[in-house]
Formats: structure tokens, sequence, C-alpha cells
């Protein structure tokens, strides 16, 4: 072999491990992105399950409402361009975008919006909000373009329901395989499903509004903490949204190769007080345990100092948000106090079941030293999602549990006595009957701060803080939602930067 | 030799069927509506008895086991809660990631334990004994996880040779698809590697101890000729028994390692599963494993019978 021949092969068995190994260098900005995700949705159809990874993955990615949610939690006029409101708060007369047709090539009019209504509110329909429609009396095309939605009472959270991920317009001639093929209308379509692994999606060259700045997206499932950090790391996925390791983070911040970004989300954490349960029914008693609560202490401990105090069921970021965590401040020997003044100067005994999450899990251990120390014994159980559903949501059997409440602007929870923490109360519920007839923004606003401040002075659970949206990318990936105002992992304003 | 088989045939059928019945009983008293883990928490009543209905979840309990087992027998596992997929096509699709992994791993464990335990053996005692001694000793302590996210660190973040975790796809080419099981097989081998090799040590310690051995060295052949025409065969009916047991331990073993490694297998749907309350995919899967290893346990039987002529009279 001569020496040339021999640099030849030297060569190229060098570029055939280069190529094996991955780290050809790229010229150009890229187009394609791999985005990391906890968890896999089990099927495709926003508008049957409440499985949050459906929408973090389809939400205005390839489905879009009549309504959408921006990036801080403001309602945007969707697949509807403009809307009028009867005087009476009762008839919403849509018009629609012209030209916007499915990814099938059909084309998405008002019998589309009156399907996708009329599905969700029917008889056999297993929409998992179903109530976001209840008072949806009638649904009229006026013409191709315009769709009437008619409500039994006015209600001034319509606009805000329809912008949900289970509110998306979907079309009848694709319904049917909607689990494993959805057609939509966004920016991006469906492409490929490899259950356990990943989901494609790619860019829609025939989109109705601003084209996505990406050609292709991959949504890869990545369950273990352990395992999201080392792919993050290795830079096999480029943006990991919802990242399952928060003592990790410091670490990828310090590192010039990616960004953390800190956000906030609409889930309420909260110690779940049952109500209904002795010795809870004395507020006396609910008093006590929120005066025996140290929320920082559980926030550095369980979530290392990942999210904010809250003292009431409400998001801060909410520009209605009230802060009422003077009401509950952590004052042990105050809770004592109250104890025994409740007739249980010795404490008693009580259940704490705790779903799977890590802020349930860690905040579990810690809420339960804290109560320990003013007389409160607790006897902790883990249960699995579908246990915790069935014997503290549906069973009521239960004293204490933690849980993030993640619904957008889900206040009105506590206007249902038969809710799983049983809170009763009939100037709560006259309160929220109140909000829903009110159309006049200012007027929202008081009773909304009315309401929170109801529920905090009634201690109905011990309000702990609103999780964080914890994100790692690439620092060179833009665009990305840093807030999650809804289960979504909104990818057609990103790009990366060269 | 007929009557051999079809008794074992009988007993095979026997098994599955009780297996069935526990695996059905069992996974049927796990507490959890599979129909309210989907809905969450706004459901409301109706929708949930809507789901139920269409999820077929209101039958009795021994309508569904029947109608289970009816299915079965056709090739029709069902289809699953959360996919709204065939189980069949789902088990499929993922065995093409979970077998190909399981038999790299064998491959491996075989190739590494065969050369080391003879080395051992062939020089008992002297320092290349003890340091493969150590070396499996070690290897059958360390959790093969615990290895696994080790060999991330190395090969995946530090030196970049192999992606974190995750699946190329048999579709990008088989030396893709292998690269990345390469990982994965190596923390699955490991210890398994560990094990066959101190047994292939001490089956073949046994064998040049026994007197056809000294037989043969007695009529001249040397150390090394003794060792492989004449010991080394006699040595592996151990080996082999713990080979076709260690496949079992390979497919079951792999939930852990798909979980490390984010691989799409057998393994990783079982615990999604579960976790769903899919327990439809669930009793398949389980179903599937234990059909396997009643299987192999048959064949093993009519191999030995048909290997050793003694054993077709016994029972």
């Amino acid at each position: 072999m001569t020496y040339l021949n021999f640099t030849r092969g030297m060569v190229s068995a060098l570029a055939l491990v280069a190529a094996m190994t991955g780290t050809v260098g790229m010229a150009q900005a890229k187009t394609d992105i791999v985005v990391g995700m906890q968890l896999e949705p089990p099927h495709l159809d926003p508008t049957s399950a409440a499985a949050g990874a459906i929408d973090s993955v389809l939400y205005a990615n390839v489905f879009e409402g009549l309504t959408r949610f921006g990036p801080d939690g403001s309602v945007n006029p969707g697949l509807a361009a403009s809307w009028d409101i009867s005087a009476d708060g009762t008839v919403y007369t849509f018009k629609l975008h012209d030209g916007v047709t499915f990814h099938d090539g059909t084309t998405m009019d008002a019998e589309d919006v009156k399907f996708s209504l009329d599905r969700a509110r029917a008889e056999d329909s297993v929409n998992a909000q179903k109530g976001l429609f209840a008072g949806i009396t009638d649904v009229t095309v006026i013409d191709p373009l315009t769709v009437q939605v008619t409500l039994g009472a006015p209600n001034g959270s319509f606009l805000f329901n329809m912008a949900w991920g289970d509110a998306v317009i979907v079309a009848p001639e694709s319904i049917e395989n909607i689990k494993t093929n959805p057609v939509g209308t966004g920016a991006f379509k469906f492409d490929n499903w490899v259950q356990g692994d990943r989901i494609d999606i790619v860019k829609n060259p025939d989109y109705w509004g601003e084209p996505a700045k990406l050609d292709r997206a991959t949504f890869k499932f990545i369950s273990d903490p352990t395992a999201a950090f080392a792919a993050v790391m290795a830079e096999d996925v480029h943006a990991f949204a919802g990242f399952p390791a928060p003592e990790n983070l410091p670490q990828f911040d310090a590192d010039p190769r990616f960004q953390v970004l800190i956000g906030s989300t609409e889930g309420e954490t909260i110690l779940s007080t049952n109500n209904k349960q002795a010795p809870f029914d004395n507020i006396k008693v609910r008093e006590a345990l929120a005066h025996a609560i140290d929320r920082q202490a559980i926030i550095d401990g369980a979530m290392f100092g990942y999210g904010t105090p809250i003292g009431t069921h409400f998001a801060p970021h909410n520009p209605d948000y009230v802060d009422l965590t003077g009401n509950s401040a952590y004052d042990p020997e105050k809770a004592k106090a109250l104890l025994a003044e409740a007739g249980f100067p010795d404490g008693f005994t009580t259940t704490l079941k705790l779903p799977p999450p890590s802020y349930a899990r860690r905040g579990g251990e810690i809420i339960a030293a804290q109560l320990r120390a003013v007389g409160i014994e607790t006897e902790i159980s883990n249960l699995e999602w579908a246990q915790w559903l069935e014997q503290v949501f549906t069973g009521k059997d239960f004293g204490l549990t933690i849980v993030s409440h993640t619904e957008p602007m889900d206040i009105g929870i506590y206007a249902n006595p038969d809710y799983y923490f049983q809170y009763d109360s009939a100037e709560f519920q006259k309160i929220m009957t109140d909000l829903t007839a009110a159309t006049d923004p200012a007027a929202r606003s008081a009773l909304l701060k009315q309401a929170q401040e109801k529920i905090s002075l009634d201690y109905v659970n011990g309000y702990l803080f609103q999780l964080a949206a914890l994100s790692v990318a690439n620092a060179k990936v833009m665009g990305l939602w840093k807030n999650a105002p809804t289960q979504a992992t909104d990818l057609t304003a990103v790009y990366w930067a060269d | 030799m007929l009557r051999y088989v079809l008794k074992r045939l009988v007993s095979l059928v026997i098994s599955l069927a009780v297996a069935s019945l526990v695996i059905f009983l069992a996974i049927e008293v796990v507490p959890g509506d599979p129909a309210a883990y989907m809905l969450g928490m706004n459901a409301q009543p109706d929708t949930l008895a809507a789901l139920r209905e269409q999820l077929g979840l209101n039958g009795t309990i021994p309508e569904r086991y029947l109608s289970w087992v009816a299915g079965m027998l056709q090739g029709d596992f069902g289809t699953s809660y959360t996919y709204r997929t065939p189980v069949a096509e789902m088990i499929g699709e993922r065995l093409w990631i979970s077998l190909p992994l399981a038999l790299y791993a064998l491959t491996l464990s075989t190739l590494i334990a065969f050369p080391a335990g003879v080395w051992a053996a062939s020089r008992r005692g002297s320092a290349v004994d003890m340091g493969v001694m150590g070396v499996t000793q070690l290897g059958v302590a360390i959790p093969n996880f615990w290895f696994a996210m080790l060999m991330v660190l190395v090969f995946a973040i530090n030196l970049r040779w192999f992606s974190a975790g995750g699946f190329a796809g048999w579709e990008q080419g088989f030396f893709a698809g292998m690269k990345s099981l390469t990982l994965p097989a190596i923390a699955l081998a490991l210890p398994q590697a560990s094990i066959l090799t101190r047994v292939m040590r001490s089956s073949l310690l046994d064998t040049l101890s026994e007197d056809f051995i000294r037989t043969a060295r007695a009529k001249g052949l040397t150390r090394r000729q003794v060792l492989w025409r004449h010991a080394l065969r006699n040595a592996m009916i151990p080996v082999l028994t713990i080979i076709g047991m260690q496949f079992s331990f390979l497919m079951a073993g792999a939930i852990i390692i798909e979980n490390v490694f984010f691989l799409p297998g057998l393994g990783r749907l079982v615990f999604q599963s579960i976790s769903a309350r899919d327990l439809i995919v669930v009793e398949s899967v389980v179903m599937l494993l234990v059909f396997a290893v009643i299987v192999v346990n048959f064949a093993v039987d009519v191999a030995y019978a048909a290997v050793d002529p003694r054993l077709r009279g016994r029972r």
C-alpha cells in the first residue's frame, strides 16, 4: 500500500467513524429539532382524554381552536378571526378565517366548527372537559365562514374555554382515525408515531397563517430523569420541556451550550384536605394546618427552590391574583394553640396519600415532619395515579393529599360540593354564579379577588406553591415558551439562531 | 418417545391454562379504573360511563376472561385501552427491539464468558484465574442499571461515541440499529457474562478431575488436547442450561435497561401500561413471556430426552 492510498484509507475510515458517531459539523442553521418530554401521549385525540401529553405535542402545532392561548396565558383569536357578542352575553357570532384547510386537504368551515362543538357536548361524548361546553344550547351555521353559538346563560369565560386543547376544531372526514392519525389545521402536520419512542411532525406548507420556521420536529419520550439528563447533555435532544430533574438545572445553567427556562405554570400545588372528614370539618383545625406549614422549606426541599408560594388557589402571574400568603404564615406556636382551641391539645392522626410526582412524594415527607412538630401524625401511603383517582378523587377516602391542579383558571372547582375535597360554601358558590354571569372586566376582577379571599380565609386546603415550568434547551434554540399557561409545546415560532 | 412427548405436551397445555387464569385474576384485582385514569380529574360521570362502555369494561369477570382467552387462541390479543391499537401489533413492533437486544446481550455474554472461563480453568490458581474470578465477582455485584448510567456518562456525554439512548430504527440500516443497542446490550451482558464465566470455569474444573480425563492424559494426550477434545464438550451441559435460562432473564431484565436507555421495547411497554392501567396490554405481554418460558422448557425437556435415552423411560 502506497502512502497516498494509506492516507486515503485512513481519511475514509475516519469519515465513516465520524458519520457513525454523528459529529459532522453543520454548515447552516438547522431546521429540525428534537424535543424531549417525560410522558408519552396515550393517543392523539386531544378531545377525548385528560392526558396533558397529548396537548404537549399537538396543541397549536397540529390542532387549533376558535381561540388560542398566547405564551402569557392571554386568549387570542385562533381559527376565528373575530367575534361579536350579543348585548345579553348569550350569543357569540364567530367569523372564521378564509382559506383554512385541514392537513388532508379538506376545507375548514363553519360546518366543522358545529361538528366539533356538537361532538364535544353530545350525550355519548368522551371529552374529559365536557364541562367547558355545558352552557352551549345551540350551534348554528350562518354561512361557511360564520357560526353562531348560543349559550343558556351568559358565560364570561366562554372564549377562554374555547382556547383549551379539548375544544380544538376537528373534521368529520378524519375523526375516525384521529387517535392514531390526527388531522388538524395547524402549522405542522402529523407525520409519524413510533409508539414508546417518538412522534414526528413536519411543516405544513399550506398553512393559512404565519408559517412555521422549522421543517421538522421530533418529540422524544424519555421518562427516566437520569436518562433525560444524559440525553440533553449528550445533545441528543435539543430542548426538554418539563425537565424532570430540577437538581441538575444549575449544571445546565453554568454550561454555555445550554439555556435554562424557568417560568410559571397553571399548577396550583396544594395540600388537599378532606373538608367533610373529622377533624378537618372544623375550620380551626384547617387553620392550624395552614400555619403549621412552612412553604419555603417545601419549595427548597422538594423543588430545589423552583416555585412561587401561594396563599390561595390562583396563579400568581394572573393580573387578578391577590397575595394572601399572609393569611397562612408559618407559625407553629399559633398552630398548636389553634389545635388546642379546637379540642386537640395532643394533636391527632390522619392519612396523607401521595400520587407519584416528585412534588408530592418529596413534599409529603417534608409536610409530614412539619405537621409532626405541631402534634399531627400522618400515615403516609404512596399511590399510583390510577389508585389515587380511585381512592382519593372518586372514593374521597383520605385525610390529606398533595396534588397540583394544572387546569388553567380552575378556582370554580371550589363551587362543586362533591369535588373530592368537599368544600361546601353557599357564599362561595354565589360568587362563582355571579362571576359566570358577569361580562364586565372590572366586575369579574372584583369577584375573582373575592373568591380567592374566601377560600383562603376558609382554609379549605393548604396552599403551597405554584409549580414552576422548567425547561432546558440548546442555547441556540429560540422562540420556546418559558411559561406554560396550558400544557403545550408551541413550536410554531421556534427557530435556530446560527 | 412419543408417549413422553405427549405427556409433556399435556402438562404444557395445563400450565398455560393455569397461568392465564392466575395472570388475569392477579391483574383484575389491581386497584384503579382505566377509564378514570384516561379522563382525569374533570371527567363527568356520564363521560366515564360512555368510555367504560367503549372499552368493554362493563362485562362480568368470567365473561371478560373467556373473551380474552378465546381471542388469544385466534391470535387476537385485544385492543389497548390507551393506545387504541391492536395489542398483537404493538407487541410485534416492540419485539423487534427487545428480541435483538436480548440476542445481542446473549451473544456478547457468551463471547466473553467462553474464553474467560476456559482461560481461568486451564490456569487454575494462577494470577489469571484470580483476576478473572475477581472481575466476575464485581460483574455479578454491580447493578446493571448503574453500570448503564456510567457507560452513558463516559461514552455518550464525554466521548460522544454513542447517543445517550433511544433507538435509531431498523429502517436506518442494520448497523445504526445495532449501534443504538450496543450500550444497552453491554449493560445487560455484564452480569450474565460474569455468571456464565464462573459456571464455565467450575464446570470445566469438575470435568477435568473426572476419571476419563486422567485416562486420556495417561494415553499420552497433552493438557491442551484433553481440554479441547474431551473436557470442553462434557462441561457444556450445565453451561447450555444456564444460557437457556439467561435468555428469559434477559427479556425480563430489559425492563430497567430499556428505561435507562429509553428504548421502545417490550419492557418499557409493560412499565407504561402498568401505570396507565392498560390492563389488557399487561395481561397479554405477561402471558406471552410465560408462554415463551413454558415452550422453551418444553423444548429443552424434549431435547434432553433426544440426547439422553435414559430420560425417556422416566415418569
